[in-house]
């Protein structure tokens, strides 16, 4: 650390050491200096190394619990560190750092320290605001910054004491005069209340810290640690959660919890969460969700969340429950608890599903009725699978797609369905279907994304959506490369007419049918796999494209013989629009074996029904943080706005003159002082004469203080 | 006024406040309330109880201001009549700002954004060549410029506001709702404190260095501008949908901007005393403000920014209380608004209890400047959280 810069300090009243010991002996003298324990103790909590130490410490730490997000599910920390750093991080807290131990310590220090130093400061603050120092010696304040001396021949002491304390009542200075014997002394004060502003800062600091510290998760941890909670991390409802995982409504003087409600149904507890669990705190009334609204702006943002609540608490409101409606920003205060609109979601919409099968020949859709939270069994190509029906949404506002670079464009992509598909291993994949397709670069298409593993990014099929608005034609087309028997039908069928013989043609067949397959099973990938492994490698390229071309062509007949069984006209060309769908429709079939889905979900129908995520707190600790927050407003600026100045006045018959030795000093705001100090001495002037320039005292460096003041001084 | 400096130096008895205002300062006070009334007859109907009770204190600060510190009343009334010319051309067609000459070039908010942006910099430039050619005139000129980029600046958030309602009444809302209008807010907040201070301690030394954290929130905003289209009026989310908001931004922006011009004087001591121990009769030596000044002004802006910061906090904390459910929730932008304060907390502790001064502090103060920006820019960059509305 650098030195500290010694400058031109002497008119501030600081209670740490201060280059003029006669104007401050009252803030930094210790009552007893015994070096006792205790004392010892109190010395190093007060200091203000440790104060300062403790302020950068805490910034610190506080920063440590911003770079890693807090409070997220464990299995994230875990698949994000690896299960050995997991750990180590789980037992340095750094999860939940605000509610870890050594956090909540190193803030207990802070306000510790605060409080010592109040202590400490206090009674000498109180003192200095009350006592005038008159006991003090010329050669003192002639050492101040501010000072000015005269020599009065013809003037009588009496008088001129008098003209001083007449301009000090004018400047409403409060005064004491101290008969020295051979001198008098005035000693006058004004703007003691600056004192308030240290005391109301500390003390609001020391206020809103305790009052933080009561209200975070300390009584929870405490129960913890007393054994008498023990937090609950099974996923189970809410009347099967063990009493040893509830609260009773007021054993804990502060908590936030939430709740997700369905619309019509009602909870008498909330969920609090801790670390890797929960604990559910019993409600002393019930919350019962009668509508839940969101509504939006015309670009399709949301523009607010509205909750028609009603409250029912036979002990206080009797048979009539109340009503009350809750928006974000706008809670609801119900007997010292809060009801904050903080979430929503699904409470259970009702959709209508059609499955249409991907893996299989048959065309045929399976139609589906689910509601979300629940979950289906239905079959799979390798075993059953569970369909689990998680998420409705009624809008997608999304970043438009075609967008250019740099533009910000917003598109509702309409409602879908959100869905996972579990094996009988326990394997899941996530998939997200939009119900209505997707217009992209001019075309439309059914959208569907897919990922295997929480929090990757999804991948998205894209299905040519066909002139009526459905994926069929392009599931008709699937299915036909799935249709062996009639695959080898066509085939033969189609074979181009040539002159070669019987056993090329036959060899031919084989390969295009053999390719199709390859294709409907693993995509363009299997079919550059399988060419790499028969043919030699500096033969791979040309055979390659040889028999993409041979798959194109294939794939393009079975295509445009879907079309005439749509009745197409498609005997002289097919049209621009046929191309691109066909080009589309292979790009998705090429991605379809990594979508692993064996069926495509379409929601075709729905009936929403929403639930709101409610947050109820209580926070006991709120009235003494709210008054600390008043003391800390009026305290600052009372501390950096105003100043406790003290002028004194030494007086004595010298030769028959009269000497007076006017000096003095202010805790802040020196320009200002200054240039009031110039002003009193320019009135003195006008009354008594000029001044005697400097003699005895020091040469005065001019400080930054006096030049200000100088300069604001001739405005 | 018939008062001569002697008699007023006579006077035993320091002219009590009423006593020492003048007939302007009555004008100033008649004028800035009789708008506020206009003002509040036009709007009522978009405004509840909250915040009429807000339009009271602003009006109250804003007289307060104007008696305090006289250039703001002619900075005010410029902003006003502007302001006044741009909702007249506009009427109620959010479209005439791509035909009416006034609006097209001059008034419209992002026309008018673009004129402060360009002054700004040209005023840099004018400061550093008034230090370094020791030029009166040239110094006159860029003390100009900066106040009509500040006006322009403040007319453009002004008619911004109103196009947000001219864009839709369910849009409207004060213009401090996203990084783009918070960062055209934090120009004008500094050039306002570095004029008060130009204008306190006489002289144009300090302007350069204020000026070029402002240039350097100009070529942020052209960026943004040019290369995000973040310019365009977005309707509110439902969290920002509250009186809070008025209240809680600019006092933190009071804040950064304070912070900001104590950290560019920072920068000025590091270079002076660098200066002085290298080249003492070189010229940067000589034309760089004083030591004593910098160290000065370095910590009433400090203060300022300190006392700001602590009330912008506790309005966070209470409008985290009724949108959030707690005063206070670790959430990332209000743990760096805490680490931003308990750092200029200990900066304060070391000048004020421990006496220190010079180099140490000022880079301290430089520091605190990249803090500072961290919890304003590098939170929404880089972390999540309950304020991700914020983002670039
Ligand atoms: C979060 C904790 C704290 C905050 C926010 C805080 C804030 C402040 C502020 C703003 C000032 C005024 C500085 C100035 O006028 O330039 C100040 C002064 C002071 N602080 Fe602290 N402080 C804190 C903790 C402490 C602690 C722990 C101590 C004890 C060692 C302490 C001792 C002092 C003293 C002695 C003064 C000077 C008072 C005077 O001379 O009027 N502070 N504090």
């Amino acid at each position: 650390m650098p030195e500290p810069i010694p400058t031109d300090r002497v008119e501030q009243a600081s209670p740490h050491a201060s280059p003029n010991p006669a104007v401050n002996e009252t803030v930094t003298r210790q009552p007893n200096c015994r070096r006792t324990p205790s004392w010892a103790l109190l010395e190093f909590f007060g200091s203000m190394n440790l104060a300062i130490t403790l302020l950068v410490v805490v910034a610190v730490a506080s920063a440590i619990g911003t770079v890693l997000q807090q409070n997220q599910p464990y299995p994230d920390y875990l698949l994000k560190f690896g299960p050995f750093w997991f750990e180590v991080f789980r037992r340095l807290g750094l999860y939940d750092v605000y509610g870890a131990g050594w956090f909540v310590a190193i803030l207990a220090f802070l306000i510790l320290s605060t409080s010592v130093c109040l202590y400490r400061q206090a009674p000498g603050m109180l003192r200095e605001m009350v006592r005038f120092r008159t006991n003090v010696q010329v050669r003192s304040l002639r050492g101040f910054h501010q000072h000015a001396e005269w020599r009065l021949p013809d003037r009588d002491l009496d008088a001129v004491l008098g003209t001083v304390s007449e301009l000090l009542r004018a400047r409403g200075y409060r005064w004491r005069v101290h008969d020295g014997g051979d001198h008098r002394v005035v000693a006058a004060m004004k703007g003691r209340y600056n004192r308030f502003g240290y005391l109301f800062t500390h003390a609001a600091v020391v206020m809103i810290g305790i009052g933080g510290l009561l209200d975070g998760n300390l009584w929870l941890k405490l129960k913890e640690w007393r054994g008498e909670v023990v937090l609950e991390t099974r996923d189970l409802a809410a009347r099967d959660i063990p009493a040893v995982s509830r609260l009773a409504p007021g054993a804990v003087p502060a908590f936030r919890g939430n709740v997700m409600l369905p619309e019509g149904a009602a909870a008498n507890f909330v969920f609090v969460r801790a670390r890797d669990g929960f604990v559910l705190q019993d409600l002393p009334f019930a919350i019962e969700l009668k509508d839940f609204q969101v509504a939006y702006y015309d670009t399709g943002q949301p523009k607010s969340f509205v909750s028609q609540v009603v409250i029912h608490d036979r002990e206080h409101l009797g048979e009539q429950p109340m009503e009350a409606t809750i928006r974000v920003n706008h809670p609801l205060s119900y007997r010292g608890y809060s009801i904050y609109q903080s979430d929503f979601g699904d409470g259970g919409s009702k959709l209508d599903l059609r499955a249409w099968p991907l893996t299989v020949a048959r065309l045929e859709p399976t139609e589906v009725k689910g509601t979300v939270d629940s979950s289906l069994k239905v079959s799979g190509p390798t075993g059953p699978l569970t369909l689990e029906l998680d998420d409705f949404r009624l809008f997608n506002l999304l970043p438009e797609p075609d967008a250019q670079s740099g533009e910000r464009k917003f598109r509702n992509f309409g409602p879908s369905v959100g869905f996972k598909l579990r094996d009988a291993a326990g394997e899941a994949r996530e998939y997200f279907n939009y119900m209505a397709p997707v217009q992209l670069e001019g075309r439309w298409f059914f959208i569907s994304g897919m990922r295997a593993r929480p929090g990757e990014p999804f991948t998205y099929l894209h299905i040519p959506a066909d002139p009526s608005n459905s994926p069929e034609r392009f599931l008709r087309f699937n299915a036909r490369l799935r249709d062996s028997i009639w695959l080898r039908d066509f085939l033969a069928r189609s074979a181009p007419a040539s002159d070669e013989s019987p056993e090329f043609r036959r060899d031919f067949e084989r390969v295009r049918l053999s390719l199709v397959e390859l294709f409907a099973q693993g995509g363009s990938a299997a079919v550059a796999e399988r060419a790499r492994a028969v043919v030699p490698a500096e033969r791979l390229q040309e055979a390659s494209a040889l028999y993409l071309n041979i798959l194109r062509d294939t794939l393009a007949q079975i295509f445009i013989e879907v079309l005439r069984t749509e009745g197409v006209e498609v005997e002289q060309a097919v049209g621009e629009r046929e191309e691109a769908f066909f080009n589309d429709a292979v790009s998705a079939l090429s991605a379809l074996p990594a979508h692993a889905s064996p069926f495509y979900l379409q929601l075709t129908g729905f009936q929403q029904v929403e639930a709101s995520g409610l947050q109820v707190t209580h926070s006991g600790g709120v009235g003494v943080v709210y008054t600390g927050f008043s003391l800390l407003i009026i305290g600052v600026f009372i501390m950096f706005y105003t100043s406790h100045r003290r002028l004194w006045a030494w007086l004595a018959v010298e030769d028959g003159a009269t000497r007076l030795l006017l000096a003095g000093t202010g805790n802040r705001r020196q320009a200002e002082f200054a240039r009031e100090f110039a002003s009193l001495r320019t009135m003195l002037e006008r009354r008594l004469g000029p001044f005697e320039e400097e003699q005895s005292a020091p040469p005065t460096i001019p400080s930054p203080d006096t030049r200000l003041a100088a300069d604001v001084g001739t405005r | 006024m018939a008062v001569t400096r002697e008699a007023m130096l006579d006077q035993w008895e320091q002219p009590s406040f009423w006593r020492r205002l003048t007939v302007w300062d009555g004008l100033w006070v008649l004028l800035a309330t009789t708008g506020s009334i206009l003002l509040w007859w036009l709007y009522q109907s978009y405004m509840n109880g909250y915040e009429v009770a807000i339009q009271v204190g602003c009006t109250l600060a804003l007289v307060a201001w104007g008696v305090y510190w006289k250039p703001a009343r002619s900075f005010v009334l410029a902003v006003a009549a502007l302001a006044v010319l741009a909702l007249w051309r506009y009427g109620a067609d959010y479209a005439l700002r791509h035909s009416d000459f006034w609006l097209k070039y001059f008034l419209e908010s992002q026309a008018a954004f673009m004129w402060m942006s360009a002054l700004y910099v040209l005023a840099t430039v004018a400061y550093f060549a008034a230090l370094l050619g020791r030029s009166d005139f040239v110094g006159k000129t860029a003390t100009a410029l900066t106040w009509t980029a500040t006006v322009m600046g403040s007319t453009g958030l002004l008619v911004r506001w109103r196009e947000s309602y001219l864009l839709g009444v369910d849009i409207g809302h004060i213009p401090v709702s996203n990084l783009y209008e918070v960062f055209i807010l934090f120009a004008l907040v500094t050039a306002l404190l570095y004029l008060f201070h130009e204008n306190r301690s006489r002289t144009r030394a300090m302007g350069g260095f204020a000026l070029l954290a402002i240039s350097g929130t100009v070529a942020f905003l052209l960026w943004y501008t040019f290369d995000r289209e973040a310019h365009h009026i977005q309707p509110l989310i439902p969290a920002l949908q509250s009186y809070w908001m008025k209240i809680h931004v600019p006092a933190n922006f009071i804040g950064y901007g304070a912070f900001a011009l104590a950290a560019m004087l920072g920068v000025a001591y590091l270079l002076r005393s660098g200066a002085e121990a290298r080249w003492p009769d070189g010229l940067l030596a000589r034309v760089l403000p004083p030591l004593e000044l910098l160290d000065e002004v370095m910590y009433r802006a400090i203060a300022l920014g300190f006392a700001a910061f602590t009330i912008a906090t506790i309005l966070g904390a209470l409008w985290a209380a009724e949108a959030w459910g707690g005063y206070w929730s670790w959430d990332p932008k209000e743990t760096w608004a805490l680490i931003v304060w308990l750092n200029y907390a200990a900066w304060l502790h070391l000048r004020l209890t421990k006496g220190w001064r010079g180099a140490a502090m000022a880079w301290w103060a430089v520091i605190g400047l990249l803090v500072t920006l961290f919890a304003f820019l590098g939170v929404n960059m880089f972390l999540s959280g309950l304020h991700s509305y914020g983002s670039l």
